[in-house]
């Protein structure tokens, strides 16, 4: 009852701020209210602090997220190459509490009654909001790997595509197992998450072998035709550094495993591998198809790109991986964080009662290891185009890197710790 | 009805209304915040990590350093490639941003 109070009076107030806007004072309106954020990775703890941040404190903000502390993917295939631990790649919610006073709350969320404005938490409980935001990540499509459709199997044959428990036991994997061994990559077709990810792991592995177990091999299994990312620089760091480790195989989708005796199974062919690594296809967290949004393909959701609101299901909010991207934008951490941005300048002038900024930008870098010291990068422009109604990429601007180095390798750790304080401290 | 008068001075504001959104109060803001991924919050980097802090910079020594990036006057691993998806005139409320936060 209280909460329905508050609502109506919320309403009424964004009908001030329609009126103040109509009167030429849209800078004075000031946003209220309460926004639950669900998933506390790049997208949904950037949204959660700058929601706090940009209103000064006058709008609420829950923060709802199933682990205790953040892990991050970038830096994490250093972690499964053995020059970083997982206490590097750690950040607490600490900062989100303390620092902004977003309420984070343990849980998963299980359900979300958008006509009630409603979600539902696996440990009960209904909690009511005024805007949702979902940044649920990615969920695995095990159906398309049927050996892998179940957690025995899922615990042999690792992903570690969600950094945690997984990026941990793939290191295990390669740590136990005998010099001359085949380490085995297999890579969906695009669009799925990080898309030089795997080509940068491929490096990492490769350089731990050559270090400590310089017989053993790394064969890229790609789904796709070619290299999906950076293919120039990544090609010739194979070709340099890792000419007689790395074998890269094209067309080679993955059908199906054969969980005992770690064997890919392709369409003509098979590999048995020592450690079996497998990056399944991949859609949208399960919350975003449980909660009806409009999906594409059946697998990412159809979002407004003024104000990443689904274009189904109106006060609900999408950000991260699990959209379906605009043109040659990457599923990346880095993406996330801008899409947190662009939706919170959004969410607040809503809740203010004015239009969303007709005219968004976003950018992204994304950084890659070929060695312990030395970097690649692509890196993007994209603003909002009124014919398209989406984010092209600027023309004329971002691009590559002229070659590997050492500066890169610095600046990719400078990045990270500046992403992971952008969005947590 | 309301009276022919009322309408009149609604459509003139309505009219100012949308001057003033073209204006954009918070786009500075929103594109400052695009820097924040590696030069830290509202340009206040994080200590030690090797990346620029923007904050409190002159604006002109932002833009001078901005308009050497675009040019391809000042070497640069990324910079070079990011500058030019940005236009001078939102180059100049990034760098009067930053130079406001103090």
């Amino acid at each position: 009852m209280m909460l329905m109070k508050r609502r109506d009076f919320l309403k009424a107030g964004a009908a001030a701020g329609a009126l103040a806007s109509l009167y030429g004072c849209a800078s004075g309106s000031k946003a209220s209210g309460h926004v639950v954020v669900v998933g506390g990775g790049f997208g949904g703890a950037t949204m959660a602090k700058y929601l706090r941040m940009w209103s000064e404190g006058g709008v609420q903000v829950t923060l709802i997220e199933r682990n205790p502390t953040f892990i991050s993917c970038p830096i994490s295939n250093l972690v499964i190459g053995g020059t970083k631990t997982m206490e590097d790649i750690t950040v607490s919610y600490e900062g989100l509490k303390n620092k902004w006073q977003v309420r984070v709350i343990q849980d998963d969320v299980v359900a979300v009654d958008a006509a009630k404005r409603s979600i539902s938490l696996a440990k009960g409980g209904t909690m009511t909001y005024d805007r949702l935001v979902l940044s649920p990540g990615i969920e695995f499509m095990w159906d398309q790997v049927p050996g892998l459709n179940n957690a025995a199997a899922q615990g042999k044959i690792l992903h570690a595509w969600k950094a945690g428990p997984q990026t941990v036991a793939l290191r295990k994997q390669l740590e136990d197992m005998k010099d001359g061994g085949v380490y085995a990559i297999s890579i969906p077709k695009a669009p799925y998450r990080c898309p030089p990810g795997p080509y940068e792991r491929a490096c990492l592995v490769a350089n731990y072998f050559k270090q400590s177990k310089p017989k053993s091999k790394v064969i890229i299994l790609d789904a796709n035709e070619d290299v999906v990312s950076k293919k120039g620089l990544f090609v010739k760091a194979w070709t340099d550094l890792y000419k007689d480790t790395i074998e890269y195989r094209p067309n080679s989708e993955l059908k199906d495993v054969d969980v005992a005796t770690n064997t890919a199974v392709l369409e003509f062919d098979k590999l048995k591998a020592d450690v079996l690594n497998v990056i399944p296809p991949q859609r949208a967290g399960d919350i975003a198809a449980k909660s009806g949004l409009k999906l594409i393909n059946n697998r990412w959701v159809d979002i407004n790109w003024l104000s990443m609101e689904s274009t189904s299901t109106p006060g609900v909010h999408v950000l991260g991986d699990a959209i379906f991207p605009a043109p040659t934008m990457p599923k990346s951490g880095h993406m996330a964080n801008q899409h947190a941005k662009l939706g919170a300048a959004a969410i607040l002038n809503m809740l203010a009662g004015d239009a969303p900024s007709a005219t968004p930008l976003v950018m992204n870098t994304c950084y890659s290891y070929v060695d312990t010291k030395n970097a690649i990068h692509v890196a993007s422009v994209h603003t909002y185009d009124e014919a398209t109604k989406t984010m092209q990429p600027v023309k004329g601007a971002g691009g590559v890197s002229a070659a590997r180095n050492e500066i890169e390798g610095k600046a990719a750790m400078g990045w990270a710790k500046n992403i992971w304080a952008d969005m947590l401290a | 009805m309301k009276p022919l008068p009322t309408i009149v001075a609604a459509l003139g504001m309505l009219a100012a209304a949308s001057a003033a959104q073209a204006a954009d109060p918070n786009l500075a803001r929103n594109l400052a915040a695009t820097c924040a991924n590696c030069h830290g919050t509202n340009g206040r980097a994080v200590p030690g990590a090797g990346m620029d802090a923007l904050a409190g910079m002159e604006k002109a020594k932002t833009l001078q350093k901005l308009a050497d990036f675009k040019s391809g006057a000042k070497p640069a691993s990324i910079m070079h490639q990011l500058s030019k998806g940005y236009t001078d005139e939102q180059l100049d409320l990034i760098a009067t941003y930053f130079a406001a936060q103090k």
